[in-house]
């Protein structure tokens, strides 16, 4: 395999872009509900920010940022956030993923959805950022030496 | 005349990317190539919904304080957006698993041509 | 052999765009799929989405309401399947690895 070519300008301008991408990730999941986004756009940006990292600085300098071994751990995380969501609104007596039964004291159930639907978004982005990852991972491994 | 054309033209561009796509599925003898003519494909399946969600006069899917709910001629329908939406991220993810298989197929057989394949697999 | 296949994809181009012409106007509000009522007198679903999802759940962006609230069950089962690519991709290319070394 053709050794990766080291470019330090690259690997510059991708280490300034890559905190702003992962900042804009994150405010499109979170600010999915006012605005054209949520999870799946966003885990897509989140993707996309250490994807950067990974095209331009190799295997080994982007272990720093993100290692390989979170991946699995983080998709199942974002999973078991919105099956646990459907379960706990199961054993607060509604049906599952019915959010108006979350037992959060002190609000209506129009806004314990709200907050429900922001809470599946998060798990959504998770999930789909760790696949993204894992995917890239997973078709590269062994070919650079970086 | 030109009120038919300008109702109907997404619909004849979108079947002439479909053709695209099925033209790299018959066509061409490398399977990276016919998985990518799958990817224009579903692309424009997306498109179609896509474009027959539009209404003239309306605005995008969020609420906007000003513009009256009860009239629903106001908003855009947000049933189709919402199913290319998660179609668009689960293509994705398929197109990887076709990548990872194909791989595979490289690593065992060494090549990826329709026709080696067929008589390395015999 | 190639000639025809030519013939049979540009038939189907010819079908395909000559079925579209008999599709509505495109972005017509008067569209079944945009009117009040459907056809067998029920109320359309994309309607009730417009109007009721600020009042169900506060959000204003209502392909949010839909895929998180009304169909979450559905994206439920799209995050699945985006998690079993992902672990097709681990185990397909780890039992390739294995078998190189």
């Amino acid at each position: 395999m053709k050794e990766q070519f080291q470019s330090p300008i690259v690997l510059l301008g991708s280490r300034l872009l890559s905190p702003y991408i992962m900042l804009f990730g994150w405010y499109v999941i979170i600010h999915g509900h006012y605005s054209p986004g949520g999870g799946f756009q966003g885990g897509a940006l989140l993707a996309a920010s250490v994807l950067l990292i990974r095209v331009a600085g190799g295997t080994r300098l982007s272990s720093l940022q993100l290692r390989e071994v979170i991946n699995t751990p983080m998709a199942t995380l974002g999973v078991a956030i919105y099956f646990l969501t459907g379960v706990v609104a199961v054993l607060a007596g509604g049906f599952f993923l019915d959010y108006g039964q979350l037992p959060i004291p002190g609000l209506e159930a129009a806004w314990l959805r709200y907050y429900g639907i922001l809470i599946i978004e998060v798990g959504i982005g998770l999930t789909v950022m760790a696949i993204l990852i894992m995917i890239y991972d997973n078709m590269v491994k062994g070919e650079d030496h970086a | 005349m030109l009120e038919f054309f300008t109702g109907h033209y997404a619909y004849w561009f979108t079947v002439i990317l479909l053709c695209v796509g099925v033209y790299g599925i018959m066509f061409k003898k490398n399977l990276i190539k016919k998985t990518i003519g799958l990817a224009i494909l579903q692309i424009s399946v997306v498109m179609y919904w896509v474009s027959i969600a539009n209404k003239w006069d309306a605005t995008v899917t969020t609420l906007d304080p000003n513009i009256p709910v009860d009239q629903v001629a106001n908003y855009l329908n947000p049933l189709p957006h919402t199913l290319m939406l998660t179609a668009i991220v689960v293509g994705v993810a398929t197109l990887g698993v076709a990548f990872t298989l194909l791989i595979a197929i490289y690593n065992r057989y060494g090549t990826l041509d329709e026709q080696e394949l067929l008589e390395k697999i015999q | 052999m190639k000639l025809l296949k030519f013939a049979i994809l540009a038939l189907f181009a010819g079908v395909l765009i000559y079925a579209s012409n008999d599709l509505p106007y495109r972005g017509d509000p008067d569209n079944l799929m945009h009117a009040e009522r459907s056809i067998t007198d029920t109320p359309v679903k994309g309607n009730y989405f417009i109007q009721e999802a600020y009042n169900d759940a506060r959000t204003p962006n209502m392909v949010t309401v839909v895929l998180g609230d009304y169909r979450s069950i559905d994206t439920f089962g799209e995050q699945v399947v985006i998690f079993t690519a992902g672990l097709i991709t681990i185990l397909v290319l780890r039992k390739q690895r294995r078998r190189e070394e």
